[in-house]
């Protein structure tokens, strides 16, 4: 965003003028300084999860607003990713040890016969910024491996992922195999990928199709609410 | 008489109308254009005509429904008859259901590469070229508009492993015989780190469907 990054010292920023510097940097992919700039903000006595929030996904929720309308693309939204990642893996040991809250668990993977993760990566990495557990089971499950991480660990969510219009498909066989096995109403679905729509999330009895990875995470989350607010009026 | 299509810049950026006063008109992308020419040059069908909508719409899927409806709307009055030359191209169905609205046909199949392979073919493979990253010819030769520079690695050559890790081998599916685009190919395959293999295809699904449109 700004042609001058190489004279600004980011230990000299204030809090505020850091906090903008690093929207700045995730926007660009700048891991480097991300990196630097998490250690800055530990190092002033902030809490992990502010950094996380207020810098990192509050960052990340802007990429992806520029990414959904069209002014940023993939390579783009994959550089800023990797350096949320740097940020990240300073992070998370970190939050662990100070109690943040945790949202909910979600149990995520791409579909069997599909190889693509581009999508399911950014969304892992977001819920995880937002607060939730992710369990990732990576590329080309069959419907056990859901079904067998859905019930080890205990999950609230599922997503799948598909990019082809071969593999979505496979979706409905792994809903259809939680309904046979009584288990559907027990877990949240959420599916996407580039050729899904609305009317196939719901044609194949998902609670929701998510567009990018920012609706993945409010979606989860409003879905989270509703499920907790049913819990505590029963 | 062979009829004279523009560069192939201009087929992914512009696409193109291939007119002979005919009464069926061929809608297809960009990226086929020179294998209809062919296939129509080839059988005589001087009853068809062709117009090519910009290949570069694959980029942006979501964008294919509409630009096919807008393109057999303006041409509907001028011919008898039009055939959408377009799989389902990453539309997840809703090309397919456009065209059902439209009344018009469109080729079955998941994507070009699948109905050149021959869609039963290409469904029997399974998962087992699940890891496989394939090029037509047209998408050999633009390989940088489709691939390279879309997907940012003129930019950012680092992205590669992050965006084809998951791929193990790039598959030439040949529409023609010819060496210097089996030799595109390969560097292709080379810059992306993936193994290499070439399968001659020919026009496969593409022309026993436009046979069937001809009749």
């Amino acid at each position: 965003m700004s042609d001058e990054e190489d004279d600004i010292i980011l230990s000299e920023l204030d809090d505020d003028e850091l906090v903008q510097q690093m929207f700045d940097d995730l926007y660009d992919g700048m891991k480097e300084e991300i990196e630097e700039a998490v250690h800055i903000l530990l190092d002033r006595g902030w809490m992990p999860y502010d950094i996380l929030t207020k810098a990192l996904v509050e960052g990340m929720r802007i990429v992806g607003i520029d990414f959904r309308d069209g002014i940023l693309f993939v390579p783009e939204v994959l550089l800023a990713a990797n350096a949320m990642k740097g940020g990240m893996g300073i992070l998370k040991p970190l939050l662990a040890e100070t109690g943040a809250p945790r949202l909910g668990k979600m149990v995520i993977g791409t579909v069997k016969g599909d190889i693509h993760d581009i999508g399911k990566n950014l969304v892992s990495m977001m819920m995880e910024g937002a607060g939730f557990e992710v369990v990732d089971l990576g590329i080309n499950n069959p419907v056990e491996n859901y079904i067998d991480a859905l019930e080890k660990e205990d999950a609230d969510i599922l997503g799948m992922s598909a990019l082809l219009t071969t593999t979505m498909p496979y979706m409905k066989v792994v809903i259809d195999t939680l309904v046979e096995k009584g288990m559907r109403e027990d877990y949240i679905v959420l599916v996407g990928g580039a050729p899904l729509n609305e009317e196939f999330g719901k044609a194949i009895g998902a609670n929701a199709y998510c567009r990018d990875a920012a609706v993945a995470v409010e979606t989860a989350k409003d879905f989270m609410a509703r499920k907790h607010n049913q819990m505590a009026s029963a | 008489m062979t009829r004279a299509l523009p560069d192939d810049q201009t087929l992914t950026e512009e696409g193109a109308l291939v007119a002979q006063n005919g009464k069926s008109l061929i809608l297809a992308c960009g990226a086929l254009a020179r294998e209809i020419i062919a296939v129509i040059d080839l059988n005589g069908w001087k009853h068809m005509d062709l117009k090519c909508l910009p290949a570069k719409l694959h980029l942006y899927p979501d964008q294919i429904s509409d630009a096919v409806e807008a393109a057999v709307t303006q041409h509907s009055q001028a011919y008898d008859q039009i055939f959408v030359a377009y799989a389902d191209c990453g539309t997840g169905g809703l090309l397919q259901a456009r065209c059902e609205a439209l009344g018009v046909k469109m080729i079955a199949g998941p994507h070009c590469y699948a109905f050149f392979d021959g869609n039963q073919t290409f469904a029997d493979r399974g998962d087992a070229e699940m890891a496989a990253f394939y090029l037509t010819d047209f998408l050999v030769k633009q390989f940088d508009a489709f691939v390279w520079k879309p997907m940012g690695l003129d930019r950012h050559p680092q992205l590669r492993d992050m965006l084809f890790g998951n791929y193990e081998t790039l598959i030439y599916l040949a529409q023609t015989e010819n060496p210097d685009l089996d030799r595109q190919a390969k560097a292709a395959a080379d810059r992306l780190g993936l193994a290499y293999e070439r399968r001659f295809t020919g026009y496969g699904d593409l022309a026993s469907h436009m046979k069937n449109w001809a009749s």
